[in-house]
């Protein structure tokens, strides 16, 4: 099992490389959840969600995520990587316009090209740039109105970017949304579960009411250790993904046992919220041991609550197949 | 004719099958009126939109934002696709094998809100993907999988590159491997996300893509997705894929004329909307010639079609090595979820570094993964009995019997004779609800499709047949068909149709 300890070869190693970060994979609740639910439909569920593919336990879940997010609508999709990659298509066309940070996730960048629009990245967490990018487009769109009567914005970010281990400024990104009309799109893929007093995300964190946001999108691959994604969001975003995503409409259903773990998983979380609070504690833990500890030529990149760190080279040669192989020697040690 | 030399030295000769589809053109009258139908529910919904407001929600705090959605878009939902809506999504509570229990609900409003009665009913699936009765919940599948989620817990939390990948994983690929007859396999965690995620990494910009025209939507996303030039050709016409294949060798790519990097032809074994098996041993004489590579989507067709169950390549009884690459799903035929692709080791080795979806997505589940093992231990006959054996011919008499007995009875199927998947053509969307609905109250649950997933003036309900139906069931369904072709007027067939009774067996002399 690939838990708390993990077992490569020979050696049993602590594990520090997987996204099992509510250790919820090892729950013995869950795992007799799973088998229950295992005993009454079996393994899959044999069809998309429109063709007789839609069990009582996805509705289940959605109803469980919508209300643990406090959103009026949750929809559940099968893997992880499809949900960000299915939902940014379902509402961004060919003719619009969307603004994303430069260090989002592959999913999401596999979705902004899935959605033709025309994309225009700022750099990583810089609020000026993209203020920057916002009034370049505010000026295109006063010299042709009609155009940008028909161009919908979007705004997409990260909670916890997978790629910096960096947090995003949320509040600074609302008000730029408030101000440029845009429709934010907010990927907590990481934050959900681990940020916030009781695990809701960087809304909880931030003290944001969630419907500032026009849709979140998660992951049930990491913090609650089953399989899947979800969006939530108010009734009149997400209601448009149960006929225009792709990755919900096109796939079979997610596997009901999946479901069923995901939904003890929830509610663990609701039950004992100390859970957050000592994965908060090891990840500023091990953060401030890291930046004190480690040797020079190595630096911690990442947010102190954030529970992704990224060590990299404090002074990075130029040469990148020079830097990767000093980097791989220092992993397999 | 087939000639085999057996090991013993003698020669086996064995007559190939038959291949026989069916595409009956639509009655012109017929057209007329579902073209006539369709506007008139058009009309009648633009009347409803300006005298009722519609019970929808409404987006709150967005003053002054573009509008989300585009008119036409949310006009259909509102209007044309909310009459319908109680026959698609509807919850089931059970085991989707050959009998499902569905969730009763009602709608007091014409479709926009549903309330659950608090009821079941029990009815027969005829629209689940469960080809070969693998959807159970009891058994030794099940057993198996069990005792995996206790050893190796529900899933992995890491992509396959990292510290996603376990021993289950590597006895899965080479079993799949060893099922399809290729050198290896890489399986995913889901079968949208293979086409979706790994098409990319076979081709890119430069090269061509000869698609067939009806090919799923996740292969379209994934070579939309990779950059390439696409070409279609008409659906499963040999002629057209030579000619956009001549053209494309002779042009070569649009402003350069350079030759095209790599010509690579997608298709499905299977079409599930059309019921039609694909040509392949022409489409490899094409392949041959032009000198293309082959990619065959097996979503539907492993597990289902083939003397062995082995697919397209089973069926034809060609190398699978003479195709280049072939993908499939687990979720049909073998009741689990996830997808695979198998060529050879070098194309594999490849994929295994550059696909997008082993480095970034989660793998699969462990007890996904110990389902496949044991349904596919079962079929390739490991487990010791001939259960697997049993099922596969089952399956092809269920698939023959049904659509012979439809079209006995004047309803146009289309599709191959052989495909477990049978299409019965209603053409006008008022009828896909109405068979829907009535089927449902004689306790039988099917599928209807109607545009945009099939064109405008094809509307069909498409049964998928399951080697767990008995000869019982089928004879059943068809009583209640047969009512509802009668009430609804579904005879449209103007083919002769034969009174001679038709047989429940695998003999191929059966009446037309």
């Amino acid at each position: 099992m690939v838990g708390k300890y993990i077992q490569i070869g020979e050696r049993n190693c602590l594990n520090l490389g997987t996204n099992n970060y509510l250790g919820m994979i090892e729950n013995p609740e869950i795992e007799k959840s799973a088998l229950e639910c295992l005993s009454h439909y079996g393994v899959g569920s044999c069809g998309p969600r429109g063709f007789y593919g839609t069990t009582e336990v996805h509705l289940d879940l959605e109803d469980k995520l919508a209300e643990y997010m406090k959103c009026e609508e949750a929809v559940v999709y099968s893997y992880g990587f499809s949900t960000i990659a299915s939902a940014i298509p379902a509402y961004a066309k060919r003719s619009d316009v969307i603004f994303v940070d430069e260090m989002v996730n592959f999913a999401i960048q596999k979705g902004l090209d899935a959605s033709r629009s025309q994309i225009n990245y700022f750099k990583h967490n810089d609020m000026e740039d993209l203020e920057r990018l916002l009034m370049e487009q505010a000026d295109l769109d006063r010299k042709n109105p009609k155009k940008a009567k028909r161009t919908r914005r979007f705004l997409v970010a990260e909670g916890i970017y997978m790629n910096t281990g960096l947090m995003a400024p949320l509040p600074k990104l609302l008000e730029l949304r408030e101000k440029y009309k845009l429709r934010f799109f907010l990927d907590e893929a990481i934050s959900f579960g681990t940020i916030g007093k009781t695990g809701h995300g960087l809304t909880e964190h931030f003290n944001i009411d969630p419907s500032e946001i026009d849709m979140i999108s998660g992951s049930l691959e990491n913090s609650i250790g089953s399989i899947g994604g979800f969006c939530v969001g108010s009734h009149f975003i997400i209601e448009h993904q149960r006929l225009s995503g792709l990755g919900y409409c096109f796939s079979a259903s997610a596997p009901p046992l999946l479901m069923a773990a995901a939904i003890t998983a929830l509610d663990i979380m609701q039950r004992d919220p100390s859970i957050f609070q000592t994965l908060r504690d090891n990840s500023t833990f091990i953060h401030s041991q890291l930046s004190s500890q480690l040797p020079s030529d190595l630096r911690v990149h990442g947010h102190p609550e954030s529970v992704i760190k990224h060590i990299r080279l404090a002074n990075p040669s130029g040469d990148k197949v020079a830097d990767e192989q000093l980097l791989n020697e220092i992993v397999d040690k | 004719m087939r000639c085999y030399c057996l090991q013993n030295g003698s020669v086996k000769k064995e007559k190939r099958r038959p291949f026989i589809e069916s595409f009956e053109k639509i009655p012109l009258l017929t057209a007329a009126t579902t073209f006539i139908g369709f506007h008139l529910i058009l009309l009648m919904g633009y009347i409803t939109s300006i005298i009722f407001t519609p019970k929808v929600a409404r987006e709150k705090n967005r003053k002054g934002y573009v509008p989300l959605y585009d008119r036409f878009e949310s006009f259909y939902s509102r209007y044309v696709y909310r009459r319908l809506r109680d026959c698609w999504n509807i919850p089931i509570c059970s085991c989707p094998g050959s009998e499902v229990t569905l969730k009763d609900r009602v709608t007091h409003d014409c479709g926009w809100t549903f309330e659950y009665t608090g009821t079941r009913s029990t009815a027969l699936n005829l629209g689940s993907y469960n080809y070969l009765g693998f959807a159970q919940a009891e058994g030794s599948c099940s057993e198996d999988s069990a005792v995996k989620i206790k050893e190796l817990g529900c899933a992995t939390a890491s992509p396959r590159i990292e510290f996603g990948t376990q021993k289950i994983h590597q006895e899965l690929e080479a079993l799949t491997a060893k099922f399809v007859g290729m050198e290896d396999a890489i399986t995913f965690g889901m079968g949208f996300a293979t086409n979706a995620l790994n098409l990319p990494s076979i081709v890119s910009k430069g090269c061509l893509v000869v698609s067939d025209e009806k090919n799923h939507a996740s292969l379209i996303l994934g070579l939309r997705l990779s950059g390439a030039t696409i070409d279609v050709f008409k659906h499963n016409n040999m002629e057209s894929l030579r000619q956009v294949l001549h053209s494309a060798v002779i042009k070569g790519q649009p402003r350069s004329h350079r030759p095209w990097k790599k010509i690579l032809i997608v298709v499905e074994g299977v079409y599930s909307m059309e019921g039609s098996i694909v040509r392949l041993p022409e489409i490899l004489e094409l392949k041959r010639q032009y000198k293309a590579y082959l990619y065959v989507d097996e979503a539907h067709s492993i597990g289902a079609i083939g003397r062995n169950g082995r697919g397209v390549v089973d069926y034809f009884g060609v190398d699978p090595k003479e195709v280049d690459i072939l993908m499939g799903t687990y979720t049909k035929s073998f009741g689990s979820a996830g997808g695979y692709i198998a060529g050879s080791k070098a194309f594999i080795d490849h994929m295994r570094v550059n696909s997008h979806a082993n480095c970034y997505a989660t793998s699969m589940s462990s007890s996904c993964a110990q389902q496949i093992i044991s349904s596919m231990k079962i079929i390739m006959g490991m487990d010791g009995t001939n259960e697997g054996k049993k099922r596969i011919n089952q399956l092809a008499r269920n698939s023959r019997y049904f659509r012979r007995r439809l079209n006995q009875m004047g309803i146009i199927t289309i599709g191959n004779n052989d495909s477990p998947v049978v299409p019965m053509m209603v053409y006008m969307h008022s009828k896909i609800a109405s068979v829907v609905r009535r089927l449902k109250t004689n306790n039988i649950a099917v599928v209807g499709v109607g545009f945009p997933a099939t064109p405008l003036m094809e509307g069909r309900i498409r049964f998928c047949l399951s080697a767990a139906h008995t000869k019982e069931q089928l004879d059943n369904a068809l009583v209640h068909v047969e009512e509802a072709a009668d009430f609804l007027g579904l005879r449209y067939s103007r083919k002769r149709r034969s009174k001679e009774p038709v047989h429940y067996s695998d003999s191929e002399s059966e009446v037309e």
